[in-house]
């Protein structure tokens, strides 16, 4: 029989412990994806950080290192300096790349360190119950703005991609989504590329996945799906805001 | 043999971490140890090997923590205030049973404390360097020489043992010139099959981590690294004996301040006073056998350090109430002189003049 | 007891002086001798107070920070006035009465005093009054070797800075003919 379907041989045969209508899992399976059409899960060797995905360990067939929170661009960095020839990758999350880790974040960019980075941005922090994240929405609502996030007090979300485009070292800085089968298309294209960048020694990339978390927005899935075209969306356009790859692409 | 050359201790140190095949740095600048990062910067590029200047001490340990699990020898060194903010790292590294080396060329503190040597951060480097139930194996040298000599030592205890190493050095071992000669060169050390370097699709992935969230699991594997410091403590515990043979009156110093002592020690024997020096060389495993030795023969015991009286506890742990243990320290950066320690030794004996 | 001998030199920085205690310090390891070269460290690289302990000895060093020198080397009056009463009785004192307009009051101390910055400056050699003083202290105290001080000041200064070198050779001879 011909086969139609099959999980990518870079994703272990475990199930995941992700909730449902959570993002996670497509991104997972978009990275081994990605891995396997390069060839490359021998030589691979990523970094899982704190938060939802800290059992990303778990999920993928290559190496796995488990760092500290925020810490994973640091790691990578050790790691990439000494295996230079290996395909270095960082998986984190919006608490981690965007409040406690944003300095190994900004300096592992402006070094051109040539790692790939999937940014999971889904405006709160999952695992620790729903806290307000740096990339949640002026007025949303989570355990820690239960009147909802007051700029005047909380300040404003961070647009990570934006922010890192104005680096030299960055390679790309690609915001995507997995909300449409026409999206999550273009995400695997934009991971693809992430990787292909580190291969081809270009330097730093980070794709940021807008994502969906149904359980602390207190949302069903299909809400949710709807809730990030209506409001995340709208603070975060998704696009390519610097590819060194693209002449004139930069947004 | 080879030529004796005059080094300053951080740079002595550093070249010793090359010559054992420490290829990736990761540092901060930080006085007294910014030298270990000048001559790495120096030296480093020319052996094919990695410095980096870290945003952060945070991040520099957490680059060591990387390059470790690649399966390379790896360094950072600080001192003080920049170690307190490299206990977080140091606490994976020692969860996820990783063989790093880390230096801290102690000064003065709390908080930004002072520039000048302190032996203040031995409690931190001994019982606390981070959250969590785990050890690292602390050597403290007290000449350029043993700068050198237990970068290699430091890195094949933590190889065998699967534990992080520290050496606790001092600013003024830092700063200092001595006579050094340099060992052959060594190899990159022990074979690694737990590296994280990509499996090539030859073995099963490996993973380095340090979370476990079933309490029971967690528990086992951290019963299993306490049967390995177990080990440590039976085969590792290292000390000097100096005028040991038949003395009364025991200076127990490390470090800096055992210099100061062995000084003192020597006036007090030429005014005939008793005296002997154990200089713990393994400040953990605290070289608790030759304290325990020395106890039948001794009268009374005096620990001299640079703090307020850290590895005093230690002492008194193993003497247990049979002798007196006294102490006496200079803190804040402040090195003890030789007649005051000798006043010290004096009134112990009871002998004062 | 073993010999040893107990070197504190005292200045501003910029003087010098850790040059001069390295100088001391590689003519002792000519010598095969045990040694040890303390530097004070700080905030300040450039006219702060800066001095350097050197031991020397048959012996392994203990405290290698000098607290009751034997040999007392001072550049400026602060230092001289900071360190004066230290010096061991019988000690010595090398003063660079250019620089300190006093004389030392202790009478159990030998006390030379040498115009060396002045002498310095007349020879084209600004850099060198400490060494100046050092040649001084070798011709009364000989604490090693002349093969060894030559060699010592060889091994401080790089081969590429040669003529910084015939600077140093010529002021330790001014100071030892002082």
């Amino acid at each position: 029989m011909a086969v139609v379907f099959e999980k990518p041989k870079a994703l272990s045969d475990v199930p995941f412990h992700y909730c449902p209508g959570c993002t996670h899992g497509i991104v997972h399976r978009l990275v081994a994806e990605v891995i396997d059409e390069l060839g490359v899960e021998g030589q691979t060797v990523g970094v899982a950080s704190v938060g939802c995905s800290v059992f990303a360990y778990n999920y993928f067939n290559c190496d796995m290192v488990q760092a500290a929170h925020g810490r994973a661009p640091a790691v990578a960095t050790g790691l990439k300096r000494a295996l230079p020839d290996n395909v270095i990758f960082t998986y984190q999350g919006d608490g981690d790349l965007a409040a406690i880790g944003m300095a190994e974040t900004v300096h592992a960019a402006t070094r051109g360190e040539n790692i790939t980075v999937i940014f999971i941005n889904n405006a709160i922090y999952g695992m620790t119950g729903g806290q307000m994240a740096p990339t949640s929405l002026p007025g949303q609502v989570t355990q820690t703005s239960p009147y909802g996030r007051d700029v005047k007090y909380a300040g404003y979300p961070i647009r990570v991609c934006e922010l890192l485009s104005t680096l030299s070292g960055t390679a790309l800085a690609q915001r995507v989504t997995v909300d449409s089968v026409k999206n999550v298309n273009i995400a695997k294209k934009a991971i693809k590329k992430g990787f292909e960048n580190q291969i081809n020694k270009r330097g730093y990339s980070i794709i940021e996945v807008v994502s969906t978390c149904p359980t602390n927005w207190g949302l069903s899935p299909q809400e949710a799906i709807k809730w990030l075209r209506e409001n995340m969306l709208e603070y975060y356009p998704l696009g390519v805001y610097k590819d060194v790859t693209a002449e004139g692409g930069d947004k | 043999m080879a030529e004796k050359v005059l080094m300053k201790g951080n740079e002595a140190l550093a070249e010793a971490a090359i010559q054992c095949g420490c290829k990736h740095y990761f540092g901060y600048p930080i006085t007294p140890q910014t030298e270990v990062a000048a001559y790495m910067s120096k030296r480093l590029p020319k052996e094919g090997g990695v410095f980096l200047q870290a945003e952060s001490e945070i991040a520099a340990v957490n680059m060591v923590l990387g390059a470790t699990s690649a399966g390379v020898r790896a360094m950072t060194s600080s001192s003080s205030p920049g170690i307190s903010l490299k206990s977080e790292g140091v606490s994976y590294i020692g969860g996820s049973d990783l063989p790093a080396l880390i230096i801290n060329v102690q000064r003065g503190g709390p908080g930004l404390g002072g520039i000048q040597p302190s032996q203040s951060d031995y409690w931190q480097a001994t019982k606390a360097l981070g959250h969590g139930d785990f050890q690292l194996f602390v050597l403290a040298p007290s000449t350029i020489q043993e700068m050198v000599d237990f970068v290699s030592l430091a890195y094949e205890v933590g190889e065998k043992y699967r534990v992080p190493a520290m050496i606790l050095s001092d600013g003024m071992l830092g700063q200092m010139m001595e006579p050094v000669e340099f060992p052959t060169k060594k190899d990159g050390g022990a074979e690694k099959p737990w590296a994280t370097n990509g499996h090539q699709n030859k073995r099963k992935k490996n993973i380095i981590n340090s979370l476990y969230i079933q309490p029971e699991e967690l528990e086992n594997l951290i019963r299993e690294r306490y049967q390995r410091y177990e080990q440590i403590k039976a085969n590792e515990q290292r000390a000097e004996e100096f005028m040991m043979e038949d003395a009364e009156y025991v200076v127990v110093a490390f470090g800096a301040s055992s210099r100061v002592s062995r000084s003192a020690v020597m006036q007090a024997r030429a005014e005939g006073i008793k005296a002997g020096l154990i200089r713990p060389i393994t400040l953990w495993p605290f070289p608790e056998k030759f304290i325990k030795k020395s106890i039948p023969n001794t009268k009374k015991y005096l620990c001299v350090e640079m703090n307020m009286g850290q590895m005093v506890d230690d002492v008194k742990l193993v003497v247990n109430g049979e002798r007196e243990v006294g102490f006496f320290g200079r803190t804040g950066g402040v090195i003890p002189t030789p007649a005051e320690v000798l006043d010290q030794i004096r009134k112990m004996a009871g002998k004062e003049n | 007891m073993a010999k040893t001998m107990n070197v504190l030199l005292a200045g501003f920085g910029g003087q010098g002086i850790l040059f001069a205690g390295k100088t001391i310090a590689y003519s002792a390891l000519m010598d095969g001798k045990e040694l040890s070269w303390l530097p004070s460290y700080g905030p300040e690289m450039r006219g702060g107070t800066c001095n350097c302990s050197v031991v020397v000895s048959d012996e392994p060093i203990g405290s290698p920070l000098v607290t009751a020198p034997d040999v007392l080397v001072a550049m400026n009056l602060p230092s001289l006035d900071k360190f004066v009463n230290a010096v061991v009785p019988g000690g010595t004192i090398l003063v660079d009465s250019s620089m300190i307009n006093k004389k030392v009051e202790r009478t159990d101390v030998n006390v030379y005093y040498v115009d060396a910055t002045k002498i310095a400056d007349e020879n084209n050699m600004h850099s060198c009054a400490i060494i100046i003083l050092i040649g001084k202290m070798f011709k009364e105290l000989g604490f090693c070797s002349k093969e060894a001080l030559d060699a010592g000041i060889r091994k401080c200064i790089p081969a590429k800075k040669a003529a910084m070198l015939d600077l140093n050779l010529k002021a330790l001879e001014i100071g030892q003919n002082s």
